[in-house]
């Protein structure tokens, strides 16, 4: 009944035949080309017409040409890749190429081969994860109903009807495009979309086109440079008018008015389109053209940074796009993700307390300083055990000797370990264990108690076997208690071999330690002791705890049970109390603590960005203690902070109070509830919809914790503003529990009312809508996938390389933008506002003082390498220098480098300027002869001069910009100098002219007016004249309006922080566990109903 | 472009190969370019540097502007206006316009000697040779002897291209309004004698525009039949082919006439008339003493408020008089010295009190 696409892609846009017509569509459908054409027509029209049709289109040409050359080599890329995707082989029964692929094809994949279409998944390798046992692929009975093709990647429905049977299927069945097959040898999928249909392909293009504020900006200044241009031409025309009325009427005898001209204000409204078109060089053809070419440059740095480059993984940082270089230089806030991005998602064992001895050395967190630290420490030798994994490390012998004498404790404790989760192991290799684990933690846990020689070797639905010191032993599972929230503990009841009951209990420890035996009350608290250690030290910590059953007495509760189960209503609370039943009177064990490692240089890099006035929030969907433990190990939280407020109210009334009261007024700002208060009075006036919130000054340094629930009451209403001002205060603010949807909300609240430039970081598929709300979306390339990354405008793969991009990639971007802006609406002032000071002297006949040739060239030829070079090499400090003082990052988010202040600036410099290559030249040519009596007044020798003097004047200014001389800044801007005298002599030279002479008029110009010292000395005071207020006022500027910078003092770079060890944040239970994998182990059954097992089993990257 | 599906991303974009695989490392290449460690050197504005520039320059230019001021003012230059608009003047007659031809003689004196080669100027005022529709009022090709242009003028010529439906050669409004004031100047004697001041007017034009840019029409028939089937500019009395008697300075190549169309950059202005070569070495070429200037008064500018002058000029190695370039050398060396005085006070003011700088932008 339906029509299904092939399997190919066609992501190119243009061929062969459309691309002229297509791509010249495109670009005039951009204001500034349309613009242009308009001038062009314009300037087709002979009575208006002041300067000859080729100064607009050499130049438009140019333009055009460069951005469709660009995007012609984009589409051949995609070209190609499309070839290369579609013609990628995949096996069909036969072997086929992609874009043979249709719809009910069912293919097999191999382990990392990259899928080739929306599948559906029917079976894999491995035996516990099927869909359908196994069948005879070539015939599949089935019939699959299913939504029609969507771009929602994380939703899918459909009923597959199989044997009579409907079996639902959602979103964890299917396998999108473009995914690669990880952990499993084989699979067989169902195709269900294919080609353009496919989920990633429907997205595309529904791409939110991500604009700088400098983009912003630099509309709005266009629009001024008109209403500039629109005012200086009727002024002109105005005085046009009065020159027809007193002069020109008069001066009809030489020159008569054209027939056509009926009075002085029809001239006047004529020279008002000539002086448009003359003047029309102030919105320079080739701005937007540069600033591509710009962006594309500093991109290209940003590919091709080798300390952005992660070895182990073989990523280099990406510069996905193009076009927001300049705004890493002006970031504000930035939001990350906690888990992959601040972490690595890697737990490690790093310390346990054994009845009440501690093992485990105290590790810093700080990466950096661990690396130190190791190099003095030994690791244990796990070489008496063969199963041990060879990764894993730690650092204490005690514990060894004490495993290897036989300890009876230390057995018991790392017996539970290795008896009490939900992993599943894997051994495709004699001795070689992979486990399934499926939260990090756990997998830690089985880890240690496997390398110390405990080593769980694999389980069915009804037993565990563990090598139990070299000698196997199968234990008997004879129920999982399983996880979840509110019990915030796991037990295990196994049957050993000794036929002994044994119960063993994970869990945390505000939990576990009501529920000890009383005998255990001096080891309890001992115990508890090393907990809050552990805690201090960022340590994720869980309490192990065992209990002896008597037979009879587990047969009874085993029959309660079982009872539980089966009842059919309040199952849920009956199976708990069940459970209470049993998980009481528990003998101590011990106590784990858990490093949850963070990335390498976090905390180095979250202490620069602050020091950067760079705000971090960590918006994560963890839960509210792990997330605070994270922010204190990397710094966003500090000791020395004189108050963290936590909201977690549940309805609007009690969070807006403790926003309100408790956190802002009480303690940061107490007169920020007042009347008087700025920003209150600000409100009370009711600004309209985009406005922004004033900087509050808090008097101290403060945290905010607000949890997801309390954190939707606060996005409604009003509270959104109590939440912003009293969030923007705090130094740090982590945000936990939180959706996707709400990440991107808190980003959107921040855009809103700031005004300032957003980051948002992260990994995960989470992190996806608030990557894509926030003006800058970072993607780091990890373990959880790619969604993040394909979304993101950078991509990188550690969180560390966020200060490089920011504070020097981003920060000379934005400085290169910004002098480069400057210097380029300078320099078009001071070209085009020559012909203003001219029009008083001619008639204001709209008469350019430049040859045409010269206006042609200046932008396209002359003057665009010396400033394609500043903004491609410029570095006013280098990278060291710009990471060992991130103060330097200030003036970017304050935007003062370029701004409409900023551009004032350089309109006034731009008039002086042009006052002074006017005047200097008129005044040196006015009745002024050579040196053999040939008088030196005729306009063409003065556009030679005035045109002269402005080239120098304007490489001398960029000169003064430029900062970083590499032999590139030399050459262009030299050469650029040197290339116009030459280019000089080929355009006044006698045979181009004679070839051309109504086009080339300037015959001999250059030979006759370039030995005269006149010229010279006229160049060189116009020069020094328009350098010395620079060169003053550069110097100056520092002097009465010292930047940041010059404050900087080199003293106390990274203060050597110790964690104060007596602070008492404790961190509790870390399991970052769901519930249900108990009773999906126990089932026996595998994963028939439970299917989002494939979620983590299979590591989809996709 | 951030989420525009690239399928480059299926390709290369995608996680990383797998260990053990024979992938080939993506680390960026190690070049200064590449790693912007390209090798620089790195001024600063500093105290250091600037404050002495400000002296240096002001050090260069005071001497300059004296050397370049005292040039030009050791040079003669005498200035006569001879519009006539003053009914006291002698050629207060020839504004009316019924008086043709129209002659008259304006007596002056030299104070002092004029020595060296002498150059004689006419010059006009309020007029607007930069008008852009005068500007481009001409055909190049034409001047340059281009023979179809000769009979079919550029319409950028209009509304003086034909004339009684015959192409106007030279066409234009600038060849039209070509000034044809002739100049005279005798020498008054110690007998009151006039004794003619042999005026050369051969030497007067750009060399390139003489010899390449302006041209008469090929052919080696007399220049009149070279422009046969033109007709003269509507304002001229004379055809262009006899503007002079020697073959080497008529038509296209006249000198006056190629002086005249180098229009000028501004309202006032003043053109090449004649050369007075010096004599001897003994002789001034015009010793002080009383001299005519006889005028045949042909250019109307009083309509137009215009002025006409006539300038008698020496030289130096720097041209003319000109006393702008000088007074504005001493003005910015001085200003440039005093800025530098300024500056340093400032600086030695301001710098201690701060105890910064490590850094400067």
């Amino acid at each position: 009944c339906l029509l299904f696409g092939d399997n190919s892609v066609k992501t190119s846009k243009y061929n062969a035949l459309n691309f002229l017509p297509m791509n010249l569509f495109e670009q005039f459908q951009r204001l500034a080309n349309a613009y242009f054409l308009f001038l062009l027509f314009l300037q087709l029209i002979p009575q208006i017409s002041s300067l000859a049709w080729y100064t607009t289109v050499v130049p438009l040409m140019v333009v055009l040409s460069i951005t469709a050359v660009k995007d012609a080599i984009d589409d051949m890329k995609r070209h190609k890749n499309d070839n290369q995707v579609n013609n990628r082989s995949v096996l069909v029964i036969v072997t086929e190429k992609w874009m043979n692929v249709q719809v009910g094809d069912i293919i097999k994949l191999e382990n990392n081969q990259i899928v080739t279409a929306d599948i559906l998944l029917l079976s894999s390798s491995d035996p516990l994860r099927q869909l359908q046992s196994q069948d005879s692929y070539s015939f599949f009975p089935g019939e699959v109903r299913c939504e029609s093709p969507n771009n929602k990647l994380d939703k899918f429905t459909g009923i597959l009807m199989y044997k009579g049977k409907n079996y639902l299927l959602n979103h964890d069945r299917l396998i999108l495009r473009g995914c690669v097959i990880r952990n499993t040898d084989w699979c067989y999928g169902l195709v269900i979309f294919t080609g353009p249909d496919t989920k990633v392909m429907q997205n595309s293009g529904k791409s939110t086109f991500k604009r700088t504020h400098i983009d912003h900006l630099m509309n709005v200044l266009v629009l001024w440079i008109f209403l500039f241009l629109g005012s200086m031409c009727f002024l002109l025309a105005v005085g046009h008018y009065i020159w027809e009325n007193n002069k020109g009427y008069y001066f009809q005898d030489y020159l008569p008015w054209e027939d056509y001209v009926t009075s002085s204000v029809f001239s006047a409204t004529l020279i008002f389109w000539s002086y448009f078109i003359i003047l029309n060089t102030m919105v320079p053809i080739s701005l937007y053209v540069s600033v591509e070419i710009i962006r594309l440059g500093n991109s290209f740095y940003i590919n091709w940074d080798q300390k952005m480059f992660y070895e182990p993984k073989n990523t280099p940082a990406q510069a996905r796009t193009t076009t927001l270089n300049e705004e890493l230089g002006q970031v504000k806030y930035v939001f990350s993700d906690k888990t992959g991005t601040l972490t690595q998602n890697i737990m490690i064992f790093n310390k346990c307390s054994i009845n009440g001895m501690v093992y485990g050395m105290h590790v810093f967190l700080f990466s950096l300083s661990l690396g130190e630290i190791l190099l003095c420490r030994e690791k244990v030798d796990f070489s008496y055990n063969k199963l041990a994994d060879p990764k894993f490390s730690f650092y204490d012998k005690t514990l060894v000797e004490a495993v290897k004498k036989g300890n009876h404790w230390v057995h018991l404790f790392f017996l539970s370990l290795s008896l009490c989760h939900t992993v599943i192991s894997e051994e495709k290799v004699e001795g070689e264990l992979v486990y399934q684990a499926q939260s990090p933690d756990e997998g830690a846990l089985v880890t240690a108690a496997r390398n110390f020689g405990f080593v769980f070797r694999s389980r069915t639905s009804e037993t565990i076997m563990v090598v139990e010191m070299g000698k196997m032993r199968i234990y008997q599972l004879l129920a999982i208690l399983d996880f979840n929230n509110v019990r915030k503990r796991m037990s295990v009841i196994v049957r050993t071999p000794e036929n002994r009951i044994l119960l063993f209990c994970k869990g945390a420890d505000t939990i576990l330690c009501k529920l000890l035996h009383p005998s255990c009350g001096s080891l309890k608290d001992i115990t508890m002791d090393h907990l809050d250690d552990f805690a201090s030290d960022g340590l994720r910590t869980l309490m192990v705890a065992y209990r002896e059953l008597d037979s009879a007495f587990f047969q009874d509760w085993s029959k309660k049970h079982s009872e539980a189960c089966l009842s059919l209503e309040n199952r849920e609370n009956k199976i708990s109390i069940v459970y209470e039943e049993i998980e009481r009177d528990l003998m101590l064990l011990g106590a784990t603590a858990i490093e949850d490692k963070l990335q390498d240089g976090v905390p180095e890099t979250i202490l620069t960005l602050n020091k950067a006035k760079i705000k971090i929030w960590v918006l994560t969907g963890d839960k509210q203690e792990t997330a605070v433990n994270i922010a204190y190990a990397c710094n966003i939280f500090e000791d020395e902070m004189d108050e963290i407020f936590i909201v977690e109210g549940n309805n609007d009334e009690t969070v807006g109070g403790e926003l309100r009261y408790e956190g802002r007024t009480a303690t940061m700002k107490p007169d920020s509830l007042l009347e008087s208060d700025p920003v209150n009075s600000y409100l009370a006036t009711k600004p309209q919809p985009p406005f922004k919130i004033p900087e509050e000054v808090p008097n101290g340094s403060y945290g905010l914790i607000i949890n997801g629930y309390s954190l939707a009451h606060a996005l409604e209403g009003n509270l959104e503003l109590e939440l912003l001002r009293t969030a923007c205060m705090c130094k740090g603010v982590i945000c936990c529990r939180m959706t996707p949807l709400q990440k991107a909300q808190v980003v959107e609240l921040v855009k809103k009312y700031k005004k300032a430039v957003t980051l948002a970081i992260g990994d995960g598929a989470n992190d996806v809508s608030m990557i894509k709300v926030a003006h800058i979306g970072v993607g780091i390339s990890g373990q959880e996938g790619m969604q993040a990354m394909l979304n993101s405008d950078y991509a990188f793969s550690q969180f560390r390389y966020l200060q490089r991009l920011l504070l020097v990639h981003g920060r000379w971007s934005y400085n290169r933008m910004c002098k480069f802006l400057s210097y380029f609406f300078y320099k078009n002032f001071a070209f085009t506002l020559v012909h203003v000071w001219y029009a008083f002297y001619s008639g204001f006949s709209a008469q350019t003082v430049y040859d045409t040739w010269f206006i042609t060239f200046y932008n396209l030829v002359y003057t665009s390498l010396p400033v394609l070079g500043l903004s491609l090499f410029d570095q006013d400090v280098n990278e060291t220098w710009s990471l060992r003082f991130p103060e330097l990052y200030e003036p970017g988010q304050h935007n003062l480098y370029f701004n409409k202040k900023e551009f004032v600036k350089c309109l006034l410099h731009g008039i002086y300027s042009s006052f002074v290559l006017f005047f200097i030249p008129m005044g040196t040519v006015y009745n002024s002869v050579r040196k053999d009596g040939k008088e030196i007044s005729d306009y063409q020798s003065f556009s030679l001069i005035v045109q002269t003097s402005l080239l120098c004047v304007v490489t001398m200014q960029i000169a003064l910009e430029t900062t970083y001389w590499t032999m590139i800044s030399h050459v262009f801007t030299w050469g650029s100098l040197g290339f116009y005298f030459c280019i000089l002599f080929f355009l006044y030279s006698d045979g181009l002219c004679l070839f051309f002479p109504d086009t080339f008029q300037f015959l001999g110009v250059a030979r006759n007016t370039l030995n005269l010292p006149q010229m010279w000395l006229s160049v060189v005071l116009s020069m020094i004249l328009c350098m010395l207020p620079v060169v003053g006022y550069q110097f100056l500027k520092p002097l009465f309006w010292p930047v940041s910078v010059d404050q900087v003092s080199a003293t106390g770079i990274y203060p050597n922080r110790i964690h104060d060890p007596l602070t008492s944040r404790r961190s509790a239970y870390a399991f970052s566990h769901k519930q249900g994998f108990g009773a999906l182990i126990t089932s026996g059954k595998t994963m028939k109903k439970k299917l989002y097992v494939f979620e983590k089993l299979f590591l989809i990257s996709l | 472009m951030a989420m525009n599906y690239n399928a480059k991303d299926e390709v290369d974009g995608g996680p990383p190969c797998p260990p053990g695989g024979t992938a080939k490392t993506r680390r960026p290449d190690n070049t200064a370019f590449k790693q912007q460690r390209l090798p620089a050197w790195q001024p600063i504005l500093t105290a250091g540097t600037v404050l002495p520039t400000f002296f240096i320059i002001g050090l260069i230019f005071i001497p300059i502007g004296i050397g370049i001021f005292v040039t030009s003012n050791n040079i003669r230059e005498i200035e006569i206006d001879y519009t006539g608009t003053d009914p006291s003047s002698p050629c207060y007659k020839c504004l009316s316009p019924n008086v043709t031809p129209c002659i008259c003689t304006i007596n002056f004196t030299l104070e002092q000697s004029f020595e060296g080669n002498v150059f004689m100027y006419y010059g006009l005022s309020n007029f607007y040779q930069n008008h852009r529709r005068y500007v481009k009022s001409r055909d190049d090709g034409q001047l340059n002897g281009d023979p179809t242009a000769l009979l079919n003028p550029s319409k950028e010529c209009e509304p003086y291209g034909r004339n009684e439906d015959k192409p106007i050669a030279p066409c234009g409004a600038i060849a039209n309004s070509m000034f044809n004031d002739t100049l005279e100047l005798f020498q008054v004697g110690n007998a009151s004698d006039l004794m003619p001041v042999p005026l050369k007017k051969k030497g007067i034009a750009w060399w390139t525009d003489k010899n390449v840019k302006f041209r008469n029409p090929p052919g080696t028939d007399p220049l009149e039949e070279r422009f046969k089937g033109t007709t003269k500019p509507v304002n001229w009395v004379k055809p262009v082919y006899m503007l002079d008697s020697d073959e080497d300075n008529n038509g296209f190549i006249n000198e006056d006439f190629i002086v005249w169309m180098r229009t000028a950059a501004l309202p006032t202005f003043r053109k090449l008339y004649r050369l007075i070569e010096r004599k001897n070495d003994l002789h001034p070429t015009l010793p002080a003493g009383r001299y005519y200037l006889n005028i045949t008064y042909n250019y109307p500018v009083h309509s137009f408020d215009g002025r006409k002058r006539m300038i008698l000029s020496t030289i130096s190695w720097m041209g003319g008089k000109n006393p702008f370039l000088g007074i504005a050398y001493i003005t910015i060396g001085s200003i440039s010295f005093l800025l530098g005085v300024v500056l340093l006070v400032i600086n030695h003011k301001y710098r201690n009190s701060s105890n910064t700088a490590d850094i400067t932008i």
